[in-house]
């Protein structure tokens, strides 16, 4: 909300202070103030000049040679302006002055333009008439203006008088940023009140009496609100013998600050009743209305109706409705109806001020498409006592401004007012929640500027209707502590029970999957939990995957991010993708992100979050790179066993020869593997990649930080190498299951050392070899301990095949 | 006898004393003094010698053999450092050359920026938790004081599911669920990534992160709110950080407040980095509204608390000078590199 500052002295008329100062003690104090801009900024040296006389240019056609009166003393100014003539009194910045603009409008420099004494094709000229859009304007603020050329004044002003106050400019608006709990501060009353309890001056609302002649308003209209509930009070005023002129020139400025353009007086009357009281007000032609009557009820489900901006509205019937004895006139908070409009004809006027509930209007508007200044305020949910306020300071201001002869009286419809809140006053409860020492008398005096009455025998507040934040003990304790200033609260520390921090197990491992995925040279990526539903087949799932079981959102931002993902790759494979294109070499990445699964769809309840340790990367590096990244992290969360590294994996979108599932006691933990180069392709990835995916749910309940030592072994080893010729199908895994099986208790570890396919090795088979430790805890091993384990080892490689070498 | 022991050791230490290499050192000692040596002879012709002056010449012998030993372990070792002294020369590097190292990966300006937080709040005794992404309207909304026709649910643009489950948009959902637990007190803070309707640009991203914090005790006040966050700005900014507190509202909570720090690159001066306003806002707190106490079933006579939510991405980029989110899930190498 912009406002002048000068609006809002009109009602604190004691208010002095700096620009900055009122910014910094009202946002202090919980009217933030986002900005300011002074209207006069980078004029200078600007006064009411007359022309005395005009003379033609001697080497110039379109240059006009002018004498104009500064005040007591005459000056030669040179312009090139067609619209001046002698006598005019016009706006003239003096040698040396600065106007904001350039002569066509335009973005406004910083620092303005500087104007100097100089000669224009010869001729002296001593200062520059000025445009509207040269003092910083333009025409939609100052509709008198001319469109091309120097701004007129009217006759009243003073020759020599300063030009930028005879325009209103000295003067500073400010830009509020309202919350929306309050919504008394969407008015320059509401934030006038705030100034002047802030700065603890007096505050001076209108003197606004209801005004009218002898007729009865009875006579002209009558209402009906069918729907109580969504319109919980409706006021009607009349105004005969309209008489449409401009608006005096203080209305105009004052609206022209809050970024208002004038019109005429009658829409600005009730602008001006908008921006000051905060209540939205309509003006229907009377004559326009069928049966005089005024009818508030639901429309009917598929109505269409015309809105006076000439589009036409989708209704139903839970958008209120303004209707005539015949017709709906307008939609109920948002906008009038195009056939009940204000034309410059209008001999009668019937003014609404009503208050519609607050949630209704917001729905409605978003369901017709129409969001106006009007049903902007109306969805707060307005105070219907305001309604009354509002609609008599208009009838007031059309006396006052000669506008029109206002009816006697009030059509007013309401149900049960709601009541004013009363509370009880209890200063310690105020004081131990904020951790203050707040006098009783300070809190009073606080009360008193805000307008909560205190009532001193039976220790109540009684809180004003305009503030309907105000329901409980905390919210005035707010205000004690908002008025008090949040800045003298003092600093503490909670001293209750003492509690431990911590870091759940969880999350402790999610940090061990970071450091270890970091040490071994992966940098950690974020992507987002939803994306495309193409994501599946460009991942080559199959049509019946479950993993194309996805949440869809409902309202999404497009369909690139529209399913929750259930598969961590793609946002991975996007990433190496992005890096790879952008020619960056070697990268390793890894993310630790949610992936979703449904327990049904639609959505019943809540789906499981699974928490995926992501790691993929190109470059210098192969799948058994990233085998070992997987084992590091086990053994750093203590999963000492051997994993399991099962080839049938079954994954579309990894190469066939090159995938794994990881098991470790026989749970799925994860997969890993090389992507397949159709994925490859789908993702724009021209290179190989590897991806690893371990399910940290699945892992948990194997990690452990407990570690036992276990003695450093005192007896010494006894090693065995052997060297076979093993068949292709025969994996090394099937070898290490059987060296572990049948080594026995003396089996310490086993390594392969060496493997060779190739020239010197028969067709279909490899050569594996590997070394064997062996070693008791308590005794040296003698030779036939050794020589009976390893050849149970062999005999069982026998069995699958396997040729052992000399 | 004695003159011969003299010409032996006169020629022992000349061949020493001759010697430019440890092997010919090694030489004059089995010469003189080995199995076969010279003075190993003398020994044996002490057959030839009177058995009453074998004592005598036994201990010349034996002193001569001792002066070659020391003269020559004195050379050995010279040599010994001459020869490691000319290895050593042949051994220089050049030291500016590149350096080898373990290629280590980086963290995310997020998750550094977040564990700071951790740390900070895990000191003060607060416990880490955690909660859905995919939540219930009823925590995300209702249980905070929002309800069905509240404004403040169409300010957020909330991604919905169905009409019941949604993306929750504020991690304060976590609040309810903690304080259902039924524990108290309660220190806790819950860090966790929400979402919002917002197209992607330099600021905006429709998901993002928050940290969640909430305090609940007996005798709680605004002061210990202010007390905690100042602590937590000095910490996490530096201990010149001063902090302002401006009125503001959330439903759940009351009186509310956001806390603005000053500008950490000018000290509050002001400058381009924050404005020319010389502060930055950084949260938004206040006391737990005593209405969502009861709906979680907390005694608000008995119990107050505070609450406070910050944006973990607000800090990564205002810390690490970040000027545009978008860099943050894009994760280009070269960007993660810099963390």
């Amino acid at each position: 909300m912009n406002t002048a500052l000068s609006w809002i002295k009109a009602y604190v008329p004691e208010l002095t202070c700096t620009d900055q100062e009122y910014m910094d003690a009202m946002t202090l104090s919980g009217t933030k103030v986002e900005g300011y801009a002074r209207l006069d900024k980078n004029l200078e040296k600007i006064v009411v000049g007359q022309i005395k006389k005009i003379e033609k240019h001697p080497d110039a056609d379109k240059l006009i040679v002018c004498q104009v009166d500064i005040g007591g003393e005459e000056i030669q100014i040179v312009t090139g302006a067609p619209n001046v003539k002698e006598g005019d009194k016009v706006p003239v910045v003096l040698d040396g002055g600065k106007v904001a603009g350039g002569h066509d409008g335009g973005p406004l420099p910083e620092d303005g333009i500087s104007i100097k004494a100089g000669k224009l094709r010869g001729v002296p000229s001593n200062g520059m008439m000025c445009s509207i859009e040269e003092l910083g304007s333009d025409r939609n603020f100052y509709p008198e203006a001319p469109e091309m050329g120097i701004y007129i004044f009217g006759d009243d002003v003073q020759v020599g008088a300063d030009a930028v106050e005879e325009l209103g400019l000295r003067d500073t608006v400010f830009e509020y940023e309202v919350t929306s709990n309050r919504v008394d501060c969407y008015s320059v009353i509401g934030i006038a009140r705030e100034a002047a309890a802030t700065f603890r001056k007096p505050f001076v609302l209108p003197a606004v009496t209801a005004k009218g002649n002898d007729e009865k308003v009875e006579d002209y209209v009558s209402v009906e609100v069918q729907d109580q509930e969504l319109c919980p009070r409706y006021c009607a005023r009349v105004c005969k013998n309209i008489k449409i002129a401009p608006s005096p020139k203080w209305m105009q400025r004052r609206l022209a600050a809050s970024g208002i353009r004038p019109i005429n007086n009658l829409v600005d009357i009730t602008n001006y009743v908008m921006e000051e009281y905060g209540q939205p007000m309509h003006a229907f032609d009377l004559d326009t209305i069928a049966g005089h009557k005024i009818i508030v009820r639901r429309a009917k489900d598929g109505d269409v109706f015309r809105t006076l901006d000439g589009q036409d509205r989708n209704l139903d019937s839970d958008v209120l409705m303004i209707c005539d004895a015949e017709k709906e006139v307008g939609i109920a908070g948002i906008m009038g109806g195009e056939n009940s409009m204000i034309t410059d004809s209008v001999k009668t006027v019937l003014f609404e001020a009503a208050t519609f509930n607050g949630a209704n209007i917001r729905k409605s508007a978003k369901r017709v498409g129409l969001r106006t200044d009007a049903s902007g305020k109306f969805e707060k949910g307005l105070d219907p006592y305001n309604a009354e306020a509002a609609i008599n300071r208009a009838c007031q201001l059309i006396e006052e401004l000669g506008c029109g002869e206002v009816v006697g009286g009030m059509v007013d419809v309401h149900g049960e007012m709601k009541e004013k809140v009363v509370l009880p006053f209890e200063p310690e409860r105020y004081n131990s929640l904020l951790g203050t020492d707040v006098s009783e008398q300070e809190m009073l005096n606080i009360f008193k500027m805000i307008e909560v009455e205190y009532d001193a025998e039976k220790r109540t507040l009684t809180v004003p209707t305009f503030r309907q934040d105000i329901l409980r003990q905390c919210d005035i304790a707010e205000e004690v502590a908002r008025f008090y200033g949040y800045d003298k609260i003092p600093t503490t520390l909670p001293n209750g029970e003492a509690t431990t921090g911590k870091l759940p197990f969880k999350l402790r491992i999610e940090q061990k999957a970071r450091d270890i995925a970091e040490y071994c040279g992966f940098s950690q990526g974020m992507c987002y939990s939803f994306e495309s539903p193409k994501v599946f087949d460009k991942l080559l799932l199959s049509a019946d995957d479950p993993a194309r079981q996805a949440i869809t959102i409902a309202n999404p931002l497009g369909e690139d991010f529209s399913i929750m993902r259930t598969v961590p790759l793609h946002g991975m494979l996007t990433s190496l993708a992005t890096n790879y294109n952008r020619r960056n070499k070697d990268v390793r990445l890894y993310e630790l992100g949610n992936i979703y699964l449904p327990k049904a769809l639609p959505l019943t309840e809540l789906p499981e979050e699974r928490m995926q340790f992501t790691l993929g990367m190109y470059g210098d590096c192969d799948f058994f790179d990233m085998k070992g990244v997987v084992e590091e992290f086990f053994e750093s969360v203590g999963m000492h066993k051997k994993a399991v590294y099962d080839p049938q994996a079954g994954r579309n979108y990894l190469h066939p020869g090159r995938q794994a599932n990881i098991e470790y006691e026989g749970t799925l933990v994860g997969y890993l593997g090389e992507v397949h180069p159709e994925v490859c392709d789908n993702y724009d990835l021209k290179t190989r990649a590897y991806v690893a995916a371990l399910d940290i749910p699945s892992i948990l309940p194997y990690a452990t930080f407990d570690r036992k030592y276990e003695g450093i072994a005192k007896y010494p080893a006894v090693l065995r190498d052997i060297s076979m010729v093993v068949p292709k199908t025969v994996m090394a895994g099937q070898i290490e299951a059987v060296i572990a099986q049948r080594g026995g208790k003396i089996l310490e570890d086993y390594q392969l050392f060496d493997i060779y396919e190739g020239d010197q090795i028969k067709e279909g088979f490899k050569s594996m070899a590997y070394s064997i430790t062996f070693r008791a805890k308590d005794r040296t091993l003698e030779e036939a301990d050794v020589t009976s384990a390893m050849k149970k080892i062999l005999n069982g490689l026998k069995g699958m095949g396997i040729e052992l070498r000399s | 006898m004695k003159e011969k022991l003299e010409q032996i050791k006169a020629e022992a230490l000349r061949q020493i004393e001759a010697s430019d290499a440890l092997e010919k050192l090694n030489e004059v000692k089995i010469n003189f003094l080995g199995k076969k040596g010279e003075l190993t002879a003398v020994l044996k012709s002490m057959k030839d010698v009177a058995p009453e002056d074998r004592p005598k010449v036994g201990q010349l012998v034996n002193e001569t053999r001792a002066e070659i030993e020391k003269v020559l372990e004195l050379s050995v070792k010279k040599m010994e450092r001459a020869v490691r002294e000319a290895k050593l020369k042949t051994e220089v590097i050049d030291v500016t050359l590149p350096s080898k190292k373990n290629k280590m990966g980086h963290r995310h300006p997020n998750t550094i920026a977040l564990e700071e937080v951790e740390r900070i709040f895990i000191g003060m005794g607060y416990e880490v938790v955690e909660g859905p992404d995919v939540e219930k309207d009823y925590y995300n909304f209702e249980a905070l004081n929002i309800p069905a026709d509240h404004p403040a649910k169409d300010e957020q643009d909330t991604f919905y599911i169905t009409g019941d489950i949604l993306l929750r948009t504020q991690t304060s959902s976590t609040q309810v669920h903690e304080m259902e637990k039924g524990k108290l007190p309660i220190r806790m803070i819950a860090p966790g990534r929400v979402f919002r309707a917002d197209e992607v640009d330099a600021t905006h991203s429709p998901s993002f992160h928050q940290i969640e914090g909430l305090v609940i005790d007996k005798h709680i006040t605004f002061a210990d709110l202010k007390g905690t966050l100042e602590e937590f700005a000095r910490e996490l900014f530096g201990e010149n950080t001063r902090v302002k507190f401006r009125p503001h509202h959330f439903p759940f909570t009351e009186p509310s407040a956001e806390m603005d720090v000053s500008c950490f690159k000018c000290g509050g001066k002001g400058c381009r980095f924050c404005k020319g306003e010389g502060w930055i806002e950084i949260l938004g707190c206040g006391m737990v509204h005593p209405h969502v106490l009861e709906m979680s079933g907390i005694d608000p006579e008995e119990y107050t608390g505070f609450a406070f939510g910050v944006g973990l991405e607000r800090i990564a980029l205002l810390k690490y000078e970040i000027d545009d989110m978008r860099l943050l899930y894009e994760n280009d190498i070269r960007f993660l590199k810099q963390f």
